[in-house]
C-alpha cells in the first residue's frame, strides 16, 4: 500500500468523525486529534476503523505513537508490509 | 454474576490507612474536629481554601517540597514548589485586582491543562473571586451558556480557543471585560491581554482579603434534563469536604505523589485535580495530554505515583493492552487505585489486581455534592460493582418521593429507589445560580435528591442502578439532552429531535440523536454526516452527538413532548411500558 492510499484512508475516517473538518489541510505534524477536535472515544474508533480498513494491527500501547499525520504515515508503512 | 468481595489485610499494609474502624470512626466523626485540622486564615479573618492549599505550607516546612509537577505533551517537565505556588497564584490574584475584578466577580477559564490554569483557579480564590473551568473540548455553544450565565467577568484561554470560540461570541457577553491569553507574550488590544507579561510585572506578595466560609469561592455547571446547564454554586467552607475525603478515601499520608486524571472542566479535576492534594501537602501531578496508554503507565512508574484517582473509561482502556502494565512498568510505589465518574464494572475493579497489583475504588458523588460522598475505602472490603459507604459526617438513604414534602426512607435491602444525602455537610451546593426554583425541586422532607438511582445491601454498601431522569453520563460527564437537541433543530433540514444515551461498554453512553427532517428533505448519509458536523461546530467533541438515526418522526406524548425514555428503550431493545400516553399518529 502506497503512502497515498492510507492518507487517503486516513483522511477519509477523520472526514467520518469530524465531518465539518478539512483533514486535508492538516500539518504533516500537527497533532491530529487537537486540530480536528477529536475525543479520546473517537480517536479509539479511529484506530479500530484503521485496523479494519488497511488491515494492520495496531495495539492500544501503540497509539501514542501516532499523533501527526506523518507519524500515523510513517507507523502503517513499517506496519502494513 | 456474583463476584466475591475483594477482603483486605490491612495488618500487612505497608501504610496505615486513615480510617481504620469505619463504625468508630463515623461514630466520633465531627467537622468541628475537621475545621480543627486547617488553619484558617491569619488573624481570624475566615476561612480560604488557596490559603489552606497553598500560603500555609508555603508559610512552614513544606515551602520547598514540589506541589505541582507538570508534564507537558511534548514532554517537558515544570515543577512549582509550594513557595512557587504561593507567590505565582499571588500575581495572579494581583493581576485580578488590578483590573478591578472584585470579591464574587466570576472568572472562567477555558484551556487544558497548562499550568497558568491551575495559577488562576488559585489566584482567583485568593482574590475571593469566583473560579469557574470550562471544559477546552466544549464548542462555542456551551461556552457560551456557561460564560453568560456564569457572569464571567474575565477569561482565562488560548489564542486558538480565543480566535476558534470566543471571538463569535464577544458581542453577546458584555460582562466579560477582559480576556488573559495565556500563550501571547504581548497584550493585543485593552480588554485582550498578555497573561506571560501581566505575570512577570505583577507582585508575588498578596494578602487574603478576609473571606467568609459561606463566600462563593467555586462555580462548576452541570448539565439537567430540560434547560440549559445549571451553575452549582460552591463556597469556601468545602474546603473542609476536600480535606476530610483526601484524609479518609484519598488516604493521603505526608510524601504521597497523587494523580488525579480529571480535567479541571470537571468538578473532580477541581476538588481532586487541584485542591485536595494541596491541602494535604503532598506533590500533585498534572498531565497536559489526553488518555495514551503507554504513556500513563511510565507517568506512574517515572513519577512514583502513589495514589491514582482516575477514571472508568481509563481503566477499560488500560484492559485493552494486552500486557498488564504492572508487568511493563514498575508500580510498587502505587498503593492505593480510586475511580469515579461512572459506575466501575466489577470486570474492571478486580482486572485491576491483576493488571495494576492492586483492586480499583470505586466511589461516588457529582457536581452539586462538591467532593466525595460515598465511597470504597483502602482498609475496607471491596464489593466489586457497589460505589461503596457514606463518608463519616454523610449520611445518605434510599428514599421514595411520596409527594412535594413527604419522602419515605426504604430500608428492604435491596429495593430500588433515589439516592438521597442529608443536606449540610460543608461541600453541598448553595445555589443553582439566578435559578432558585431549580435549587429549591432538589430537596424534599429533608433531603437532598441526587436524580441518581440506586441500591442499599445488608451490610451498608450503595449499588448504582441509573440515572432517574434524562441526563446523559458519557466518558464521565454529564450531559444535557435539551442542549443538544435546541442546537440540532437549528439546522433547516431538522424537524424534531429527541436525544439520548445509547449504551456503551468504553464510555458508559455515548450521545445519540434521532431526527425527523423536514418535508423535502431526504435522510441519506451526506446529510447524516452534515448534521453530525453541525453539531460538532456548535457544541464541540464533548457535547455532540456520535450518532444521528433518522426517523419519519419521534414519539410523543399527548402533551407533544418528545418521548425520550421511549426512545431508549427501543434502542436498548427493551419493553416499551405503558404507551397510553403515546401519540402514535404522525
Amino acid at each position: 500500500m502506497t503512502e497515498a492510499q492510507i492518507k487517503e484512508v486516513i483522511f477519509k475516517l477523520l472526514k467520518r468523525i469530524a465531518p465539518e473538518s478539512d483533514p486535508q489541510s492538516l500539518g504533516p505534524d500537527e497533532n491530529v486529534r487537537r486540530a480536528l477536535d477529536i475525543d479520546s472515544f473517537d480517536a479509539l474508533n479511529f484506530f479500530i476503523h484503521l485496523h479494519e480498513e488497511l488491515g494492520v494491527t495496531i495495539p492500544e500501547s501503540d497509539y501514542g505513537q501516532m499523533n501527526t499525520l506523518s507519524e500515523m504515515v510513517r507507523y502503517l508503512v513499517k506496519h502494513a508490509g | 454474576m456474583f463476584w466475591m468481595p475483594i477482603k483486605k489485610h490491612v495488618a500487612s499494609f505497608a501504610v496505615r490507612p486513615n480510617l481504620l474502624d469505619y463504625d468508630e470512626t463515623r461514630a466520633r466523626f465531627s467537622w468541628d474536629a475537621i475545621r480543627g485540622e486547617l488553619d484558617g486564615l491569619p488573624g481570624g479573618r475566615g476561612l480560604n481554601i488557596a490559603h489552606e492549599a497553598v500560603d500555609r505550607h508555603a508559610a512552614g516546612p513544606l515551602a520547598s517540597r514540589i506541589a505541582l509537577r507538570w508534564l507537558g505533551s511534548e514532554g517537558e517537565i515544570q515543577d512549582y514548589t509550594y513557595a512557587d505556588l504561593s507567590g505565582a497564584s499571588s500575581r495572579f490574584a494581583n493581576i485580578l485586582k488590578g483590573l478591578g475584578i472584585a470579591r464574587g466577580d466570576t472568572v472562567c477559564a477555558l484551556a487544558g491543562r497548562v499550568p497558568e490554569l491551575y495559577l488562576a483557579a488559585l489566584g482567583t480564590l485568593k482574590n475571593a473571586s469566583v473560579f469557574c473551568p470550562l471544559f477546552s473540548a466544549f464548542g462555542p455553544e456551551p461556552i457560551f451558556q456557561r460564560l453568560s450565565r456564569g457572569d464571567a467577568r474575565a477569561l482565562v484561554t488560548t489564542e486558538r480557543q480565543y480566535r476558534q470560540k470566543i471571538i463569535p461570541l464577544m458581542d453577546r457577553l458584555p460582562k466579560l471585560s477582559r480576556v488573559l491569553l495565556v500563550d501571547a507574550p504581548d497584550h493585543v488590544a485593552d480588554n485582550l491581554l498578555s497573561l506571560p507579561r501581566m505575570m512577570a510585572e505583577a507582585s508575588d506578595a498578596f494578602t487574603i482579603p478576609p473571606t467568609d466560609p459561606e463566600d462563593m469561592a467555586v462555580l462548576h455547571f452541570t448539565s439537567g434534563t430540560t434547560g440549559m446547564p445549571k451553575g452549582a454554586v460552591h463556597v469556601h467552607n468545602a474546603v473542609l469536604t476536600h480535606y476530610m475525603t483526601g484524609k479518609y478515601v484519598l488516604d493521603f499520608h505526608p510524601g504521597d505523589v497523587f494523580w488525579c486524571t480529571a480535567d479541571p472542566g470537571w468538578i473532580t479535576g477541581t476538588s481532586y485535580g487541584i485542591i485536595a492534594p494541596l491541602l494535604h501537602g503532598i506533590t500533585n501531578i498534572v498531565d497536559e495530554a489526553d488518555f495514551d496508554a503507554e504513556r500513563w503507565c511510565r507517568i506512574l512508574e517515572s513519577q512514583k505515583v502513589t495514589v491514582w484517582y482516575t477514571a472508568p473509561t481509563a481503566i477499560r482502556r488500560l484492559m485493552r493492552i494486552g500486557v498488564e502494565p504492572r508487568l511493563k512498568c514498575d508500580l510498587h510505589h502505587l498503593r492505593l487505585v480510586h475511580s469515579v465518574g461512572e459506575p466501575l464494572n466489577p470486570e474492571a475493579v478486580v482486572w485491576g489486581e491483576k493488571g495494576l497489583g492492586l483492586p480499583v475504588h470505586d466511589n461516588w458523588w457529582q457536581t452539586e455534592t462538591g467532593g466525595i460522598m460515598i465511597a470504597n475505602f483502602a482498609s475496607m472490603e471491596i464489593r466489586p460493582g457497589s460505589m461503596g459507604r457514606p463518608l463519616p459526617g454523610i449520611d445518605a438513604a434510599i428514599v421514595r418521593r411520596i409527594d412535594k414534602d413527604h419522602v419515605e426512607e426504604i430500608r428492604d435491602p435491596g429495593t430500588q429507589g433515589e439516592l438521597a444525602l442529608r443536606p449540610g455537610w460543608p461541600s453541598m451546593f448553595r445555589a443553582y445560580l439566578h435559578d432558585e426554583e431549580r435549587y429549591r425541586k432538589c430537596f424534599a422532607g429533608g433531603w437532598y435528591f441526587t436524580g441518581d438511582l440506586a441500591k442499599l445491601d445488608a451490610d451498608g454498601y450503595f449499588w448504582f442502578v441509573g440515572r432517574a431522569d434524562d441526563i446523559i453520563k458519557t466518558a464521565g460527564h454529564m450531559v444535557g439532552p435539551f442542549e443538544v437537541e435546541s442546537t440540532l433543530m437549528e439546522h433547516p433540514a431538522v424537524a424534531e429531535a429527541g436525544v439520548i444515551g445509547k449504551p456503551d461498554p468504553m464510555i458508559g453512553e455515548i450521545v445519540k440523536a434521532f431526527v425527523a427532517l423536514k418535508s423535502g428533505f431526504e435522510p441519506n448519509e451526506e446529510l447524516r454526516l452534515e448534521l453530525i458536523g453541525f453539531a460538532r461546530k456548535r457544541l464541540g467533541s464533548a457535547v455532540a452527538p456520535k450518532e444521528i438515526e433518522f426517523q419519519p418522526n419521534l414519539p410523543k406524548n399527548k402533551a407533544g413532548k418528545i418521548m425520550r425514555r421511549l426512545l431508549k428503550a427501543r434502542e436498548m431493545g427493551l419493553p416499551e411500558g405503558d404507551l397510553s400516553t403515546l401519540e402514535t399518529s404522525p
